[in-house]
């Protein structure tokens, strides 16, 4: 309705802006930070005295400023919640742009015109038949005509919604492809780690950026906006998800301990982390950017605390980033037997994390 | 008759006047603490309901301070409440799951249910039927007693060790396996224990309702007749008896996977934590029908008698919500799209959960088909009752959003689903229940309320939950996760309107709790038909309050009459 369509004008214009930002930002974007560093940060995450922690706080902040990290810096209201915001996110993803369509065109005019037209009806045997204006009430009871076209109607609206819903689910369930780039995402108490089994297996921890007046919630992470790249309190992390943009993307998500949820409202992608399981979702996302998202399942304490940010990529940028990494190898992403071999090496690791693992698009498949 | 056979067909019930002087009352503690009077016992459950209400309100009234802004205000100061000494940040923070937990579970097992099933269920169902009680007395006494017995349980937990706090901080879905080795210590055992305790109360309540409702009507009152609050309730008691037991046995599992070693939710051990969810839903989407389909009954009541016709379609009605006790079986894992289900299954659970808006909505057109061209009186009753009807419309509609698989991919896990069932039970079943409580209030006290304070708990009521919950749709689509204690800075405008509607709703609760002390004190003595005319069940053919024992003498509904 009204909300989605200023949404969808507002973000016609932001987009030109954040695709100039983004292609101006782009060539500067490279590695965050040194994956030894952070995995060392999370051995260190056990329960710590709240002095050494403050002061570990106030090392890392005063540190910070010194040498500016090479990495997008995000664009204001792009992949984020703005101030006052009344509907969705503004969607980045290739299927994310038909479910808002769904949601702003299909039903959300159904509901607001079904929600008001029975307020009209309530609002009008109020003013027709309240005791002064019809004093002696009618005894009808039944009228089949009615029962049947309000049965058929709802019917009718239903099917109707069903088709484009149904035709979502359909379009989010198509596997990425055999030659697809693999991405593991485990979900942890409290914080995520990305493995990137195709570019050489290395892992990155991601940590929220610590907030400044409050405890230190990640030992050995700066607080945030120490740095000119930061985006938004409680959602910038250390190490972001990098990913490609313009491709299939296999996302392979579980979860180390209990479950958690990787959601990233801008792109349309929402799918649980779950201990044993392999979750198996493809994500394709459309221009370079910033895109925050949160855990979305009950983890614990800090179940706020564990925020995403994926920094999606032109592909030779990503590639030049996966080469910083220690470890990071590009091997013939496009030479096609390669690429095939590489994605049968991800799937044959999929059973080996746990008895219970399994790949859903392989239930799909067939 | 507004919702069963019509009026001339049942006779006045004078003798039961004649009987109050036998009525022999038990002394106060044999009375209400061996009660096995099915009045007493609905009183003691509202009694118990308002007092378990008060205290998750005030959760909630807690929960909605911390979130008046961003960042960590409160939490440690309430985490000293529950008895931390010098909480660490990871136990202020656990505090918060433990405020979410006990609200959730108090307000649905120990709020809702007690009231509408407990309550009103006991009080009604025997006067609606002619019935001088319920089939199992003692049962019913014990079913009441397991609940609070329950609700201690539930306390205790949140004052002893759960995880690295105190207080179990699960969610009132208990989700495996932050509930089994992600939550150490007695915490968690003793909220499992406490729906243990729950349940099979009303899984005993479910059985003494059907027996009842199957075998003691009046005589000529076929199940065809039968108003349609007994209707509601007869259905809501084959979805306790169905559900409750699956409930149960997860719950068991979880006590065996924490204490005894086994793996029925660790994936370690070849077990699967989303078993659990499927379990929890098979029970938990019946639930929420529990809690509103006894409103619905409710509603067709007040609104026949205010619009003095008798009830539109009254075989629509109650097959509607045997349609929606039916299809709530079979619709439980839109409560799990995002937990990896493949996409016939998603396709599947989209279409079935649809399906649901269909008999829902015979039941709001059938409710403005009974006041169209009725005598529209606005009473008390009368203002709640259309209040619900609008807002569980509202909370329907974006009901019917959340049931596409492809769409909750973004919705699943915000606002916008706390929004919802809120809408469809804070202002749904909530505003029902003060709909039947200002409807029956004088039937069961013998006092009239004020109508004036009546109106304006409404007005005050309804403009206090809309302005809580109506934002949350907005943070919900903006994208802010459900159980979180702090936000981005982006979510502070709509987070700190919604506390505000905390404070008008429950400035709102004074004036009710003073229409109360009104009717006890100055209140009109309420006569047996207070409402009129378009009251026509049998309850309004007793005195106010009803003898201690009614129908001694058994009502004799004429068989020829029809609707």
């Amino acid at each position: 309705m009204i909300f989605g369509k200023h949404a969808r004008a507002a973000s016609r214009s932001l987009l030109a802006l954040g695709m100039g930002l983004a292609l101006f930002a782009a060539p500067q974007a490279a590695t965050a930070a040194n994956p030894a560093a952070a995995s060392a940060a999370l051995a260190e995450q056990a329960q710590v005295d709240d002095a050494a922690v403050a002061a570990e706080a106030q090392a890392s902040e005063a540190s910070a400023p010194a040498a500016p990290i090479d990495r997008m810096k995000p664009t204001e209201g792009k992949g984020m919640p703005v101030a006052k915001g009344l509907g969705l996110q503004d969607q980045y993803s290739k299927l994310g742009g038909y479910g808002a369509w769904i949601h702003d065109a299909v039903l959300m005019p159904i509901i607001t015109v079904i929600s008001l037209f029975v307020l009209f009806l309530l609002i009008w045997v109020v003013a027709r038949y309240n005791r002064r204006a019809n004093p002696v009430a009618s005894k009808t009871s039944h009228n089949t005509l009615i029962e049947v076209i309000w049965i058929l109607v709802p019917v009718l609206i239903l099917a109707g919604i069903a088709v484009p819903s149904i035709d979502l689910l359909a379009k989010q369930f198509k596997p990425a492809g055999a030659d697809a780039l693999t991405v593991k995402v485990t979900g942890n108490q409290w914080n995520w780690s990305y493995t990137y089994p195709d570019n050489g297996e290395f892992e990155l921890v991601s940590n929220m950026l610590n907030l400044p007046n409050y405890p230190t919630i990640n030992n050995g992470v700066r607080v945030v906006k120490t740095d000119p790249s930061d985006g938004p309190a409680q959602l910038e992390v250390d190490n972001r998800l990098v990913l490609p943009v313009g491709e299939p993307i296999r996302m392979q998500i579980t979860a180390s301990d209990v479950i958690h949820s990787f959601a990233v409202p801008s792109l349309w992608f929402k799918l649980d982390a779950v201990p044993g399981r392999i979750n198996e979702k493809t994500l394709q996302i459309d221009e370079p950017g910033v895109y925050y998202g949160q855990c979305s399942e009950l983890c614990g304490p800090k179940h706020g605390y564990m925020p995403i940010a994926i920094e999606a990529l032109p592909r030779d940028e990503y590639n030049a980033w996966v080469l910083k990494q220690a470890g990071g190898v590009i091997d013939g992403q496009d030479e096609a037997g390669q690429a095939a071999d590489d994605a049968a090496g991800a799937e044959a690791d999929a059973p080996a994390e746990g008895e219970a693992a399994q790949t859903e698009s392989q239930a799909n498949d067939a | 008759m507004a919702t069963t056979a019509p009026p001339e067909s049942i006779p006045a019930h004078s003798d039961d006047h004649a009987h109050d002087d036998h009525d022999h009352k038990p002394a106060f503690f044999a009375r209400w603490f061996m009660s096995t009077n099915h009045k007493d016992i609905g009183t003691l459950y509202l009694i118990f309901a308002i007092f378990a209400g008060l205290i998750g309100g005030a959760f909630s009234g807690m929960m909605r301070v911390e979130l008046a802004e961003p960042g960590i205000q409160y939490l440690d100061t309430f985490a000293r409440w529950f008895g931390a000494v010098d909480p660490d940040f990871n136990a202020t923070l656990h505090t918060w799951n433990v405020l979410i937990t006990a609200h959730g579970l108090i307000m649905v097992f120990f709020m809702v249910m007690p009231a509408i099933i407990g309550g009103f269920g006991n009080w009604f169902v025997p006067l609606m039927i002619g019935a001088p009680d319920m089939a199992f007395p003692r049962m019913n006494n014990i079913s009441f007693w397991m609940t609070v017995a329950g609700f201690c349980s539930l306390l205790i937990s949140a004052f002893v060790p759960g995880g690295l706090g105190i207080g179990s901080g699960v969610g009132w879905t208990v989700y495996a396996p932050l509930s089994t080795y992600g939550s150490q210590g007695p915490s968690t055992d003793f909220a499992i224990f406490a729906l243990h305790l729950a349940g099979a109360a009303s899984i005993m309540g479910a059985i003494n309702f059907i027996t009842t409702i199957l075998n003691m009507r009046a005589p000529g009152m076929t199940i065809h007749k039968m108003p349609l609050f007994v209707w509601s309730v007869l259905v809501t008691a084959f979805l306790l008896l169905l559900a409750l037991p699956v409930l149960a046995a997860a719950i068991t599992m979880l006590i065996t996977d924490r204490n005894f070693g086994t793996t029925f939710f660790d994936p370690a051990g070849g077990g699967d934590p989303v078993l659990y969810q499927h379990l929890f839903w098979f029970f938990g989407h019946p639930e929420v029908y529990i809690m509103i389909l006894p409103g619905f009954g409710i509603i067709s009541h007040i609104v026949a008698t205010f619009s003095k016709k008798p009830v539109f379609g009254y075989l629509g009605m109650a097959y509607a919500m045997v349609a929606i006790g039916v299809v709530g079986f079979i619709v439980w894992a839109h409560h799990m799209y995002t937990t990896g289900m493949s996409v016939n299954t998603k396709m599947y659970f989209t279409a079935a959960t649809m399906v649901i808006a269909v008999p829902t909505g015979i039941k709001i057109f059938s409710w403005v088909a009974t006041m169209w061209g009725g005598s529209l009186e606005f009473k008390s009753p009368m203002v709640w009752a259309m209040g619900f009807i609008f807002l569980f419309t509202v909370g329907g509609v974006t009901g019917v959003v959340l049931a596409n698989g492809g769409v909750d991919d973004v919705l699943h896990d915000t606002y916008y689903v706390v929004a919802h069932f809120h809408y469809v039970l804070s202002l749904g079943a909530v505003t029902a229940l003060f709909a039947g409580f200002y409807y029956w209030f004088p039937k069961m006290s013998g006092r009239m309320h004020s109508e004036f304070l009546s109106h304006l708990h409404f007005w005050v009521f309804f403009v206090g939950v809309n302005t809580i919950f109506f934002p949350q749709h907005f943070l919900g689509l903006q994208g802010m996760p459900r159980r979180y204690p702090d936000y981005a800075e982006a979510y502070a405008y709509w987070n700190e309107i919604s506390t505000i509607g905390y404070m008008i709703m429950a400035a709102s609760l004074v004036i009710w709790f003073a229409n109360i002390i009104y009717a006890f004190t100055a209140g009109k003595k309420a006569e047996d038909n207070y409402w009129g005319e378009g009251a026509t069940t049998l309850e309004w053919t007793l005195s106010s309050p009803p003898p201690f024992h009614q129908f001694e003498t058994l009502p004799v509904i004429d068989e020829k009459a029809v609707h």
